[in-house]
């Protein structure tokens, strides 16, 4: 059966008995390298291809569809576009802080990846404070976004930084907030310890309807921290003309452009290993049939099936509700979100004490 | 993971367990510089003054962009860090909330209290309302 487990651990074996240890920790850490790079460039060519089919497909049309089968290379012949274009860094810029405002989001975002769990015993970096790791790293983003849209010396991207800027930092209290939610049920930051303790069940069903609620906050504070629809205000396209990257073209654009989708990625990442089990597979109490088929299938599809989900969940939003003003936005996360998720932690707190969950 | 040398890096926590991630941030780094580097040396480039002016839906750009904006935003900010801080303090309770039984569940309770406290102060005060 296939498994990425097996995977490396041949490949280890393989390693051990040809080169000497050293080499094998060089050529490893190289491995590693390449390998995120590679899973990098790939997700931001599948997740654009996949936002354009997804929004077609709700617009009763077909999305791109002449460059190779069904579109399928429509994106990389975009990228390839995009890095034979000029950069330009306008006049009026702080040239310093508008080149390096590209470097912050997307290191941020790379940083990201290392935690999390993909497969069985497949992770990059399994640290102890996993979740402190991913709610602390992601914050750095929002320097980058108000670097970006101070440096640019334009209206919109000021307006589009701020905005992005409040947006940000107001959704992160209820995230943070679900997410402790989860690590009240765990009692561990480790993320590796997260997935294994949903072995006889996901959160999101053993934890009854405080880890219910506290997901449905968790996706609709991601999707605000992550700047998509229905809380774009940051590039509203048709008022801001695309807010903190209107002066960036060419390749930083492009960077722009990954990251972002590398933050969608990752929400839904960590979303899914909280709540939905991480690469645990579906089993459903007695039903030993049933849950013997479901472990046939690779714990890397079910963690990538369930990511795929939640990312098509935040593409689905994008077409289905309007969007907010800035301060329908802030009331909502303030007056609303805020006040229900200290509630609802409290609430988690009393059952595991209690002992009322699975 | 079996595979990478990562592993071995997590049982205790010292300075050198986080060496992984700073490889991760000069190989991303690396990567970053690398896209940029070679993009000027595919395509043409020339630049002329009117490109090169800040971008203002096609019109030549009034004023400077600095401008001040409203305090509203500052306000957001200042109220994250004092909840932002409250929220951190959750997580070592999280943590360690079997141990700590009814008393802590307790203590924390008072400390939900002082921050509804705040948090009724700044509804009243108005620090949330949009229109003036």
């Amino acid at each position: 059966m296939f498994s990425l487990e097996g995977l490396t651990n041949s490949l280890q074996q393989w390693l051990n008995a040809h080169f000497s240890s050293t080499w094998v920790l060089v050529i490893e850490s190289l491995l590693v390298i390449l390998l995120a790079i590679t899973l990098f460039a790939i997700l931001g060519l599948v997740l654009v291809l996949m936002e354009r089919k997804v929004a077609a497909h709700m617009q009763i049309r077909l999305g791109p569809n002449r460059v190779g089968p069904m579109g399928m290379f429509q994106t990389t012949a975009d990228t390839l576009k995009l890095i034979m274009k000029e950069g330009l860094t306008p006049d009026g810029a702080d040239k310093f802080l508008f080149n390096l405002a590209p470097f912050v989001v997307m290191i941020v975002a790379m940083l990201l990846l290392a935690p999390i769990p993909f497969a069985q015993n497949f992770q990059i970096w399994d640290i102890n404070i996993g979740v402190l790791f991913v709610s602390a790293v992601s914050s750095i983003s929002v320097i980058g976004i108000l670097m970006a849209g101070w440096a640019s010396n334009n209206k919109y991207s000021l307006l589009g930084a701020m905005r992005s800027g409040a947006q940000i930092v107001s959704y992160e209290l209820s995230a943070g907030l679900s997410i402790i939610t989860i690590v009240v049920l765990t009692g561990s930051l480790q993320l590796s310890d997260i997935v294994s303790s949903q072995q006889n069940g996901w959160w999101i069903f053993k934890g009854h309807i405080p880890a219910f609620i506290a997901f449905v906050i968790f996706i609709i504070a991601v999707t605000a921290e992550t700047n998509r629809a229905p809380f774009d205000m940051a590039e509203a396209e048709s008022e801001l003309t695309a807010g903190f990257h209107t002066e960036y073209s060419g390749m930083k654009f492009a960077l722009f452009f990954l990251a972002e989708y590398i933050n969608i990625f990752i929400v839904c990442a960590i979303g899914a290993t909280l709540f939905l089990g991480g690469w645990m597979p579906l089993h459903i109490g007695n039903l030993e049939g049933f849950n013997h088929i479901m472990d046939y299938i690779p714990s890397s599809v079910w963690f990538f099936g369930k990511v795929f989900f939640l990312i098509f969940l935040i593409m689905w939003f994008r077409w289905t509700f309007p969007r907010l003003r800035i301060d329908q936005l802030l009331n909502l996360e303030w007056k609303y979100l805020l006040p229900i998720s200290m509630l609802n932690l409290l609430l988690v707190t009393i059952m595991a004490i209690m002992g009322w969950h699975f | 993971m079996n595979l990478f040398f990562l592993q071995n890096a997590v049982s205790a926590s010292s300075a050198v367990n986080y060496l992984p991630i700073a490889l991760q941030v000069l190989c991303a780094a690396g990567f970053v510089a690398l896209t940029l580097g070679i993009s000027p040396f595919l395509g043409p480039n020339r630049k002329t003054a009117e490109k090169l002016e800040t971008y203002e839906s096609g019109i030549h750009s009034v004023g400077n962009a600095r401008q001040p904006v409203a305090i509203k935003y500052f306000l957001v900010a200042i109220l994250f860090v004092l909840f932002d801080v409250e929220v951190i303090f959750f997580y070592p309770y999280a943590v360690n909330f079997r141990e700590l039984g009814w008393n802590g569940f307790l203590a924390v309770l008072m400390f939900v209290g002082f921050f509804v406290c705040g948090f009724y102060y700044i509804i009243k005060k108005g620090a949330l309302q949009w229109e003036d």
